[in-house]
């Protein structure tokens, strides 16, 4: 398995979440450990440009050939940008989680306390 | 994702688990063992059983062994088929049903070939779902009261390879051939392989151990199910993975759901469990209610009102959104009129199945249900089993 990025926060619920300051938006997406234990995705349902989403409740579904699983949204604030990439082509996030695999752009609001460094979240998911 | 979990567990492994582990697979818990569910991708390992062979490990399967003088009359009274007179060298899907009739496990008999090495004894053998394994054995072992019969558990040292799809019978041949050098050392002919007919077996040795070579499977595709001793499996694997080269990948348990799924056969604890009569479950014609007298289950079926009982049936949909084990099935008024078993997004066909019970008056062909996935409608149509067929 790939290292996990040092750059991103990462949720209990296996989301991961890049911040830029600057524009105060976040990309989000799920992390590569969540789509290994997924299998292959056949399918992506999320939020529209211009929903808010709150940290810790569901924003989404993903759906993979054995399972189906709600998607948490990692910080609180308005939906900005859809990756149309994963929605066409859903195995991207099992190719690329952390780059072409990204979910959402969202103008944020809130982030939560709870987000993790990579290192905390490799301990919780034991790498 | 909720149902991400990255807690520890101590379930049972397979003889083959470092293989598995070395070859970077995915596990999961099923039935209490530590089992590959993929190896890279399910959708490619899927494709590859459809299009070229894949390579299970099932040993996590149970294996029970009769023998005796009273073994075909004990299971004509045990198990829900006629199996005496079975001829020898083949294979019979039955179940075993309780007292009331209803499924307790579905099982594959094979009457064990005579081997050409001259070792003769008429023996049968019971393969077990993993996780009925102990209910099987106290079932049988209790209903061999009365009989002159041996029953022999050996689930523990018994390893279960599967080679499925249309190259197999190449890449076992090619094999077994590799393993001697000679076309008959295994115990048979090597063109006996090729030659050899769906639901029949054959009894040979592979490094001087027993091999049952059976061709049957679980995935749709032809195919071939390889019972060795444990101390033999990896040997068996490294030389069926040497044998069959590209034309054969690694499969986990995920892609022989999906497989198994198109091809409308039962999983139990999904279509089948102590709930349902083998009626409901398109299993009525497993059950010898004439050819034989008495046996386990018949007096439950026999008396059993299948009025409004609710029946299993195939339902197609469109899109990508498919419905999963226990999602209501309902009428496009929104009634609830059966409940989903098994459902996925077809790799094969790309677009949603699944099997369901539906109330009776659904169940026809052609009609016109919906299914209910987390609140919203997918329509779905009833269609015939299985959705796929190989040509």
């Amino acid at each position: 398995m790939t290292t996990l990025p040092e750059n991103l926060s990462y949720t209990e619920e296996h989301e991961w979440v890049k911040v830029d300051e600057a524009s105060n938006t976040a990309l989000v997406g799920v992390t590569a450990f969540a789509t290994k234990q997924l299998g292959d995705i056949v399918l992506v349902d999320l939020p529209e440009v211009g929903d808010t989403i709150t940290a810790g409740e569901p924003m989404g579904e993903i759906e993979s050939t054995k399972s189906v699983s709600e998607l948490y949204a990692p910080v609180t604030g308005e939906v900005v940008e859809v990756n149309q990439t994963v929605i066409d082509t859903p195995e991207t996030l099992n190719e690329d989680a952390y780059e072409a695999g990204w979910l959402l752009k969202v103008a944020v609001t809130e982030l939560p306390d709870s987000l993790m460094s990579a290192e905390k979240y490799g301990e919780l998911i034991g790498e | 994702m909720s149902d991400v979990t990255a807690g520890a567990m101590r379930p049972r492994q397979s003889p083959l688990h470092k293989v598995h582990a070395d070859l970077g697979a995915t596990f999961t818990d099923f039935a209490g063992w530590d089992m590959p569910v993929r190896y890279t991708s399910d959708l490619e390992e899927h494709h590859a059983v459809r299009r070229s062979a894949g390579l299970f490990d099932l040993s996590h399967m149970g294996e029970i062994r009769v023998t005796g003088p009273d073994a075909e009359r004990y299971l004509d009274h045990a198990l829900a088929g006629k199996l005496s007179g079975l001829t020898r060298g083949r294979a019979k899907y039955t179940l075993l049903l309780t007292p009331e009739g209803t499924v307790l496990d579905d099982l594959i008999l094979y009457r064990l070939a005579a081997s050409a090495e001259g070792d003769d004894r008429d023996e049968f053998l019971v393969v077990a779902n993993a996780s009925n394994v102990d209910a099987d054995w106290d079932a049988l072992s209790r209903r061999a009261e009365g009989f002159d019969v041996e029953l022999t558990n050996e689930s523990e040292q018994t390893a279960l390879v599967a080679v499925q799809g249309p190259r197999s019978a190449e890449i076992i041949t090619r094999a077994l051939l590799a393993s001697t050098g000679e076309a008959r050392a295994n115990g048979f002919a090597v063109q006996d392989i090729s030659d050899l007919k769906y639901y029949r077996c054959l009894a040979g040795t592979f490094d001087d151990a027993p091999l049952l070579l059976a061709r049957t499977g679980y995935t749709g595709e032809d195919g071939f199910e390889l019972y060795v001793p444990i101390e033999k499996a990896q040997a068996l694997w490294d030389l069926l993975v040497e044998a069959g080269g590209d034309e054969l990948r690694p499969c986990g348990l995920a892609c022989r759901d999906t497989l198994r799924l198109e091809a409308g056969m039962p999983l139990y604890g999904h279509e089948l469990s102590t709930q349902t009569l083998p009626a409901q479950a398109g299993l009525g014609r497993v059950v010898a209610l004439t050819a034989k007298e008495e046996f386990i289950g018949r007096e439950g079926i026999e008396n059993a009102d299948m009025t409004g009982r609710r029946v299993l049936v195939g339902l197609a949909a469109e899109g990508r959104r498919a419905g999963r084990a226990g999602y209501p099935v309902v009428t496009a008024s929104g009634e609830t009129v059966g409940e989903i078993t098994s459902g996925t997004l077809s790799p094969t066909l790309g677009h949603p199945i699944a099997m369901a019970f539906v109330d009776p008056q659904y169940a026809d062909e052609g009609t016109e249900l919906a299914l209910d996935v987390r609140g919203k409608q997918v329509p779905a149509t009833v269609v015939p089993l299985p959705f796929y067929r190989r040509a």
